[in-house]
Parts: C-alpha cells; structure tokens; sequence
C-alpha cells in the first residue's frame, strides 16, 4: 500500500536527519528567534512608539508574519538542494527506484517527513514567540497547522520547479529572487495595504500572503482590518491547498520523467 | 528446461531519434552468469534499465519472471538487486544503514534485516567499518557495500552494471572473489562490462553489444574459438618502422590487426608464423605471444577496441 511505502521512504529521511538535524538547527530554530528579537522587540518599540496605526503591539504583528515566513523558507529549503542532491549529487533517488518504492513513494514520503518536521520547527516557533510575549498560548498552537500547511505549500511546488532544472545553479536564484522577496513583501513586516496600488494586486496573489493572512487570523483572533484584510480565511486556506496538491501531482510526474527516462 | 528468467525480443529503446538498443534478442536462464560485453554507449545500461524497470521499454518484447515491467514493475523490483554504474549510496548514512534502508524499502521488519546485515557486512569484508561513515570508504569499499545493499532481498536475479570499472586491481580480485561465491551459491546474475577480463573470469554465456545491437552470442571459449584464431602475436616496433613492416607482414598470419602502438597477428601456429616473421627479416622490438581474448573477438566483430 502506498501509505506504507511512503513511511519506509520517510524512515530513511528520519535516519538521515538524525544525523544532520544540527545544521538545520540554525535555520529552524535560532534564525526566528533573532528576527523576533531585533524586528519585534527592537524595531518594535520604535514602530510602537510611533504613529501607532497598528492596533497591536509591533512584536505580535511581526510574529504572526515571522511563523508563516519560516515555514516558507523551511519549505522551500526542503523541496530544493535536498531534491537536486537526490536526482544528480548523491543519486540516493536513483537506487531506490530499483527497489519495490517508485517515484511517487519518494514524492509522498518526502512530505509526509516535511510535515512531520515543519510542525515541530513550527510548534517550537510558537512557544518561542508566547515566550517573548508576542502571541497568546493557545492561539499560537492553533496557528501551527495554516504555517505547516504554508510550508508544505512551498515544498511540494519548489520540488516541482527543481526538478525541472538542469542543476544546483539556479537554486540560489531561487532564493534570491523569489524567496527574499516573498519574505519581505508578502505582509510579514508591513500590512500589504502600505504598498502601491498595483504591487497590491501582485501581493494578494502570491502564496506567502495567504500563508500570512491565515496565520494572523488565526494567531491573533479578533484583529481588525488594519492589520488583517477581509478576504475569509477558507480562500487563504484554499489557495494553499490547491498549492500543495498541483505541486505533488507535478512532482510525482516530472520525477517519474527524470529519473526513469 | 526451465522457464528463462529475463526474456527479450527485439527489445528497443529510444531517446527522441537515438537508438540506444536496436531490436535484440536474449534469453537469461536460472543460475546461469549472462553478461553484456561492450564498449561506452553500446547500449549495456539501457538494457539494463529496462530490465530492472526504471526505464520504459520503447518497443519490442520483455518479460522479467514472466512478468511485463510496463505493466508491473514493482513484484519484479521485489526480487532484483541492482549494482548500479554509479555509486548512489546514501552518504548521510552508516554502512549498516544504508543495508537497513533498502530492507525497509523491500517491506522487512526490523528482526528480519538485522541478522541479515550482518551476513552481508561479513560477505563484503565490511564487519569493522559497520558504524562509520560512507564517505570516507574506498572505491572498492564502496562498491563492495553497493553489491551487499542488493543482496538485503536475498534476490532472485542479481544485476550488475560495470560493478570493478575505475577499481584498483587489487579491489577488483577482490569484488571477482566475491561474485564467484555467488555465482557458487546458485545466484543468477547479468553483468555488464568493457573489461574482457571480467567478462572471461565470471560469465557462463555472453552477448557482445556495439552500437545498440547484439553482434555475437555464446560462451567466452565458444566466442573466441569461432572469431579469433587459437594464437595472438603481439609486435611493438620502432618509431617509424612500424609502416614498412606491415607491408612484409602479409601473409605470415591468418590475419593481422594494426593498431596505434602495435601490430596484432592472428593465428593457429605463433611459432611457424615467428619463423617466417624471421626469414623475411622483420626485426620488432618487442614480440609477445598470447591467447585470443575477448578483446580479440570484439576487435575482430567492430573493427575497435573495447577500452580506448
């Protein structure tokens, strides 16, 4: 049954990470933590001190922005040099194709442990932010599905777009020009109504907005509508959805193309 | 007479308007060591994609136990084990995990794999470096763990694409002394190679492959006696003397071959043909007898050498 192949394949992943888990810590767990800490607490009290549009404390507002941007970048991280490592570094795709598991156990198995590890950078996020203050307790943990949903989001299209390229070059290119940017002009640090007209247009359609919207919604229940637009949640939570699934049906094919030729 | 176990007619594959493998025809039976003789780009790892599933046939017939691979790949890939060209390793991981991972690929429980890792880690001499990491392993280490990693399923047909090329001599003795003991135990394994060598020392039966088709057919000694005669005299010359040698040549030999560095005479008696050598007054400046190899046959089937 493929649920069952697919946890094989993610077995492996867990054994893997067991042993990498300490690289990761820096992107996962302390990268927020100094974000939360010179954007909300530092630049919050400037921010705060100001003209005070924001009907929140900075620090909240920016938390909430920082768990759904983590989990894009955790996801993204995830569906890239892993996946590029796997097709052409360490060929690891290669010689599992040869055993009872195919394409599609990799792709699912792949998810299923990025679910399992976004959920937990993710919980850890929320109980860092509840400790600074930034966000209520109970809130924050019901904030954890939207954020993992978000990362998964970007693991399965990135997983997509990387298995369509040649090699490892173009990630970084990735990043720098889609993720950075995503990170900051997705409503993480501003309310997207700050930007030009049009760049609004162009916010509301990108993925990270949703991954944001969904997140303060829920994480900061009650906000009105200087912080959060009125766009209901289930159309953020749909966009991601249909997200997640186009990019694990492209993957599960364009693998299959690459890898057995 | 059983039922062969990998069964292809005018099996073909094609990428866009090359044809790696044209139309060829094998049978594989139980136990029996088959290997795919030829040089880079003949169409030996194409075969064997197609055969262990993770490569679409383009045409033609294949049955792997009996079993189409288009239709059914994975109760095939349940009872292969594939040494693939290249290393493919999981460097993240320990020697016995990268054997504990493909048994959980393969669907067995914990208690089944670890009794069989170590088996296979004593099999590939690899008992000390259990723990450690996979990266800093020698080559013939490596390939010696890949070999173990295909046996976690106790397979029925073993395959083997190029398992010594880019080894030390001495690793690669090593690796053919592994092979023959499975070849001993009953295994059934398909080989691919360029090494003439490797294809002498462990294939029953073989077929030569050039330019995706299948050329010639049989047995090492079978091959070598119906394409190459018995003897081989091996002639270095000179700088510069070697042209007009090769006009005195004719007729001393069955045939000769005339290749970069060296003349190649071919025939049933070296010693008459050095006595005549002699009485024309050909004087090279390093002569060596030997017995028709496979290289021989393949040189005689293409016109090219094996391994350039």
């Amino acid at each position: 049954m493929t649920l069952s192949r697919s946890l094989r394949y993610a077995e492996s992943e867990v054994i893997a990470y067991r042993r990498t888990w300490r690289g990761t810590v820096i992107t996962s767990f302390v990268n927020p933590i100094l974000f939360l800490a010179a954007m909300g607490a530092g630049l919050g009290a400037l921010v705060d001190d100001g003209s005070g549009e924001l009907a929140i404390p900075y620090l909240a507002f920016v938390a909430s922005g920082l768990m759904a941007a983590t989990a894009m970048q955790n996801g993204a991280g995830d569906g890239s040099f892993p996946v590029m490592a796997g097709i052409l570094w360490r060929k690891n795709f290669h010689g599992t194709i040869t055993t009872p598991l195919g394409p599609e156990d990799i792709v699912w198995g792949r998810l299923l442990w990025g679910l399992a590890r976004l959920t937990f950078v993710l919980a850890v996020f929320a109980v860092i932010a509840v400790l600074f203050g930034a966000l209520d307790l109970v809130p924050a943990l019901l904030a954890v599905p939207p954020s993992v949903l978000t990362g998964v989001a970007f693991t399965s299209c990135i997983t997509a777009w990387t298995l369509t390229q040649e090699d490892g070059r173009s990630l970084s290119t990735l990043f720098r020009f889609l993720i950075v940017p995503l990170f900051l002009f997705s409503g993480t640090f501003f309310p997207i109504s700050q930007l030009p007209g049009l760049l609004q247009q162009v916010a509301y359609a990108t993925p990270l907005f949703h991954g944001v919207e969904a997140v303060r919604k829920i994480a900061l229940p009650g906000v009105g509508e200087s912080i959060v637009t009125s766009i209901p949640l289930a159309v953020h939570i749909g966009y991601l959805v249909v997200m997640a699934a186009v990019g694990v049906f492209l993957s599960i094919r364009l693998l299959d193309k690459r890898i057995r030729p | 007479m059983s039922e062969p176990l990998v069964e292809a007619r005018r099996l073909t594959k094609k990428f866009g308007d090359f044809v790696a493998v044209d139309a060829i025809d094998f049978e594989i039976r139980k136990g029996e060591s088959f290997g795919f003789l030829g040089p880079n780009g003949a169409g030996k790892t194409s075969t064997m994609k197609m055969i262990t599933t993770v490569s679409p046939i383009t045409d033609g017939y294949l049955r792997v136990f009996g079993i189409d691979p288009t239709e059914n790949g994975r109760p095939i890939r349940q009872r292969i084990g594939v040494v693939p060209q290249e290393d493919n390793l999981d460097l993240e991981l320990t020697v016995a995990e990268n054997l504990y991972i493909y048994g959980r690929y393969h669907d067995m429980s914990r208690s089944e794999i670890e009794p069989k890792i170590e088996e296979l880690l004593e099999f590939a001499q690899l008992t000390e470096r259990r723990d450690s990491k996979v990266e800093p392993l020698s080559g013939g280490m490596k390939r010696r763990l890949i070999i173990a990693r295909a046996l976690i399923n106790e397979p029925d047909l073993i395959i083997l694409d190029e398992p010594t090329t880019g080894l030390d001599p001495q690793a690669r003795h090593l690796l053919w002394d592994r092979l023959y003991r499975l070849k001993r135990e009953g295994a059934t394994l398909i080989i691919t190679t360029h090494y003439m060598d490797e294809a002498e020392q462990l294939c029953d039966r073989l077929v030569v492959m050039d330019n995706g088709r299948i050329v010639a057919e049989g047995s090492p000694r079978q091959l070598i006696s119906e394409h190459a005669p018995r003897e081989v005299v091996e002639l270095r010359f000179q700088d510069g003397q070697k042209d007009e040698a090769v006009h005195k040549l004719d007729g001393v030999a069955n045939r000769s071959e005339v290749l970069a560095d060296r003349v190649l005479l071919y025939t049933d008696d070296a010693d008459e043909t050095q006595r005549q050598m002699h009485t024309r007054g050909i004087e090279p400046e390093q002569v060596l007898v030997r017995r028709s190899t496979l290289e021989d046959v393949f040189l005689r089937l293409t016109g090219r050498r094996l391994v350039d």
